[in-house]
């Protein structure tokens, strides 16, 4: 059977490539991509420990609010950008410099 | 090698090397079909853990909506310039070093853990009814379920604020 380690090392390697790109894309877009990739492997450790350690509800509970969580942000996220967008024609996250006084 | 450990090598090497080509392909479209095949992997791995329920929430919810709304994004947000600039920024050697750092971090972090090398528990206990009635239930996830109604309510509204407006500045 598989141990627990290697769900543990593979969520922690998609959580490091996700983190990759957040911080180093330009499109903002592109860093949205890395948080969805991070909250992937957020969902793969709490189903893995929910399998081997704690098998209750709470464990799928909590997955299930990490999903919603991840929902709303793709939402407001990709508002947001759409939003800067149109009034800088850029999705270049080191232009939006709309806040620089 | 059991049947079970080859499939999720093979899966766990294809979703990792489509999640390298989420972060470094250049053309933003590529980057979100590679984007889909990760989440199907993470599917699939999800299955390997004996959970069908999230199995198919993945897939539903993960490649149905949320990455048709990334590939919307992308179509909206097309300006002609922007395939021939760096996908990456200048720090970018700085956020692998960040990112390498992280993994050596959780790595020697998670090898501590007591349970790190344990095998899994016989009886597949996946019970869908009892959690539709723990999310109900007042003495057990009715406030975290509330908030989370309330939260999708106010993503959807801050959504349609936030584009709808169409005034220039």
């Amino acid at each position: 059977m598989i141990p627990l380690s290697w769900y543990l090392i593979f969520a922690a390697l998609l959580f490091c490539i996700g983190l990759y790109g957040v911080l180093a894309r330009r499109n903002a877009v592109g860093v949205l991509m890395g948080i969805e990739l991070m909250l992937n492997a957020v969902n793969v450790n709490l189903l893995a420990f929910w399998r081997y350690l704690y098998t209750g509800t709470g464990a799928q509970v909590f997955v299930a609010v990490v999903l919603v969580a991840a929902a709303a942000e793709a939402v407001i996220g990709l508002a947001l950008i759409i939003s800067a967008y149109r009034r800088r024609k850029t999705v270049a996250a080191d232009e939006m410099t709309l806040l620089k006084g | 090698m059991t049947p079970l450990q080859i499939i999720f090598l093979i899966v766990a090497v294809l979703t990792l090397g489509c999640a390298v080509m989420v972060v470094s392909t250049k053309r933003m479209m590529h980057a979100a079909l590679w984007l889909v095949m990760t989440l199907l992997g993470v599917a699939v791995t999800f299955a390997t853990l004996e959970s069908a329920f999230f199995t198919v929430v993945q897939v539903v919810v993960y490649i149905g909506a949320i990455a048709i709304l990334i590939i919307f994004a992308v179509m909206l947000t097309r300006p002609e310039i922007q395939e021939k600039e760096p996908a990456l920024n200048r720090g970018a050697w700085l956020a692998g070093l960040a990112a390498l750092l992280v993994f050596a971090g959780l790595a020697a972090g998670l090898s501590l853990l007591p349970s790190f090398g344990s095998q899994r528990p016989p009886a597949a206990v996946e019970d869908i009814a009892a959690l539709g009635a723990a999310l109900v239930s007042p003495d057990a996830y009715v406030i975290p379920f509330e908030v989370a109604s309330v939260l999708l309510i106010g993503a959807l509204i801050g959504a349609i604020y936030v584009t709808g407006s169409q005034q220039q500045p």
